[in-house]
């Protein structure tokens, strides 16, 4: 900052406004310790009460009743069944209609589909949970008649519904991102689309790809309304989709919807299943930005 | 040639072969690669026709449910627990007094903390560290923003279950959304312009106001109207911060209880009787038309843009 503001002429205030922005960007940052320090801080309350141990080794997930069970693996089931199904949803959705728009289709369909693909990416969360319990279970059980009301089915489905889109975009940016001369040179040689796409276009975007997936994945873990919605209150450590499960996040919900006394075990059992959720999309993140920094390199040469 | 390539007993010369004699191998393999390709086209072209048809259909199946509670009682009625009475009166206030927090006060931290990014920042780690932390939150899932809002607004700083709560919450969430837009937005801007204002002798502050953010304005605009709309549509951590699900009165001060429409919709749909579906179909059909409104804004800012620069 110093360097580049003493080459320029100064006048009065100019430190100051610098500084006055400085503080604004430096917000960013406590969002983040605060985000931090009180999950911590209310989960090591809430440890204090419950052992580690319980947490980790028990198997049910049953806060509400006595006597009460603090297994949050059965949670987490929950969380993955439905990441997992959303993304056996959204990737080859995703990445076929990414394909399809940067590999075969013309300037001018890309851009009457793009928009539309973006307005898949701009509707609420709220909505999708809405179709997953008052369309898509219904539409599901005319197939299948043992599914219930709340299942983990539809909520993969309707959450990988959601993630398609951001799938699709990002992977696309990947995909346009090839030079045109590899694509060029491919066909030269004589190959067709589908040749030059799975020799060239894909391995060259590939890492670009991977890091759109596992950024959609980890949205897919932090949903929270279709999950509430859709798939029911019923921790499980069962692996069937047709079943009614809970995810990290629906628990937080619950509780915070309840009449939880404020700073009982229940109540701060939230921030352990809040820092819980908090781990796995960090990680997921921090995946995604370095699979994407390494693309930046890569791209470079 | 042939001959000599059967007494060496070669099996699959059969392709060099066929490569010599044009008609009748080689097309039958060509024929195999163009058909595999067209096959895979149509493949490509299920994937996005299937989402585009899911989009349709979700849009028709809520308008099909929701057309027929939607009428001027229901926008100006208060929740009831009949369904033909409901209306979202109180969450269509409650949505649009905590825009009217959220909007300004986002816009203004995050264009300052973009501006410090791209004009002031100094490249070295700690910018470094501010982008990736920035990119991080971004990603953190709502709900923790909203166990934020509780522990930090609703009880540290005893603002209650109030509108201030509600939208200081959602002011963090969209922060960064509005920055990396501001980001993308003021890089956009030709270096010729910046350098011509430091030929005048304007200062950097100078430059920065008068110059570069004027020309960056509407794609900064677009975004915030983007970010502002994912807020409207947040569900998950006013829950956790404790939004009413059933009010009947409007918001009166910074400090009273509101609720919003996705909770309103959220209260609908998790009710038993099946009449309530519809109304909630009929909010969702209402919400929907905010956002298609605030979205087209943006999309005529962002074309009003490109002509200008064109």
């Amino acid at each position: 900052m110093n360097s580049v503001c003493n080459e320029k002429p100064q006048r009065r205030g100019e430190k100051f406004v610098a500084f006055g922005l400085f503080a604004c960007a430096l917000l960013s940052i406590a969002t983040t310790l605060l985000i931090v320090g009180i999950l911590l801080n209310e989960a090591i309350e809430f440890f204090r009460a419950i052992p580690v141990g319980r947490f980790v080794t028990e198997a049910q997930w049953a806060p509400l009743f006595e006597p009460q069970r603090w297994g949050i693996r059965s949670l987490v089931y929950g969380t993955l069944v439905v990441a997992v199904g959303a993304s056996l949803f959204a990737v080859p959705l995703g990445l076929g209609s990414a394909i399809y728009l940067s590999e075969y289709a013309s300037r001018r369909t890309r851009s009457y589909v793009k928009p539309l693909l973006e307005i898949l990416a701009g509707i609420p969360t709220i909505v999708y949970g809405y179709f997953a319990l008052v369309v898509i279970t219904p539409v599901l059980q005319t197939f299948l008649p043992e599914l219930g009301v709340f299942n983990a089915l539809s909520a993969s489905i309707a959450v990988g519904i959601m993630i398609t889109p951001m799938i699709s975009s990002l992977s696309e940016d990947a995909l346009l991102a090839v030079p045109a001369s590899l694509r060029e040179g491919a066909y030269a040689l004589g190959s067709t689309k589908l040749e030059t796409t799975f020799h060239i276009s894909l391995p060259y975007a590939l890492s670009g790809i991977i890091s759109s997936v596992v950024l959609a994945v980890s949205r897919a873990l932090g949903e929270t309304m279709i999950v509430t919605i859709a798939a029911g209150a019923t921790p499980s450590l069962s692996l069937n989709p047709l079943q009614s499960i809970q995810t990290l996040t629906a628990y937080i919900v619950q509780v915070s919807m309840g009449d939880t006394p404020f700073g009982s075990v229940e109540y701060k059992s939230i921030f352990a299943v809040g820092i819980t959720l908090f781990f796995f999309t960090l990680v997921m993140n921090l995946l995604a930005l370095s699979i994407k920094e390494r693309f930046k390199v890569e791209a470079k040469l | 040639m042939k001959n000599d390539f059967e007494t060496a007993g070669l099996q699959e010369e059969g392709l060099f072969m066929n490569r010599g004699s044009r008609f009748v191998a080689v097309s039958r393999h060509d024929v195999w690669r163009k058909f595999k390709d067209s096959l895979f086209a149509g493949v490509f072209l299920t994937a996005i026709v299937l989402s585009l048809l899911t989009l349709a259909f979700l849009l028709a199946s809520i308008i099909y449910k929701g057309h027929g509670s939607l009428s001027i009682d229901f926008l100006t009625s208060y929740p009831s627990r009949f369904a033909s009475q409901a209306g979202i009166k109180a969450a269509l206030a409650g949505t649009f007094a905590f825009v009217a927090i959220t909007a300004p006060l986002s816009f203004a931290i995050g264009v300052c903390s973009a501006i410090y990014l791209e004009e002031y920042a100094p490249r070295n780690w700690f910018t470094k560290l501010l982008e990736i932390n920035i990119a991080n939150l971004a990603g953190i899932p709502s709900i923790v923003y909203g166990m934020l809002g509780l522990v930090l607004f609703v009880r540290g700083l005893d603002l209650g279950r109030s509108v201030l709560a509600g939208a200081l919450t959602m002011t963090l969430l969209v922060l960064p959304v509005i920055i990396v837009a501001s980001q993308e937005a003021l890089r956009s801007v030709p270096v010729s312009l910046r350098h011509a204002s430091f030929a005048l002798g304007g200062t950097l502050t100078q430059t920065v106001f008068r110059v570069v953010l004027p020309v960056a304005m509407p794609g900064i605009l677009t975004g915030t109207i983007l970010a502002v709309s994912r807020a409207i549509g947040e569900t998950a951590p006013l829950l956790t911060i404790g939004a009413l699900t059933y009010v009947a009165f409007l918001p009166s001060s910074l400090f009273s209880e509101f609720t919003v429409l996705p909770i309103q919709i959220f209260n609908w749909v998790s009710r038993p009787q099946v009449e309530f579906q519809d109304v909630a179909a009929a909010g969702i059909i209402v919400l929907l038309a905010i956002l298609l409104l605030l979205n087209s804004a943006a999309i005529v800012m962002r074309d009003r843009f490109r002509k200008r620069m064109g």
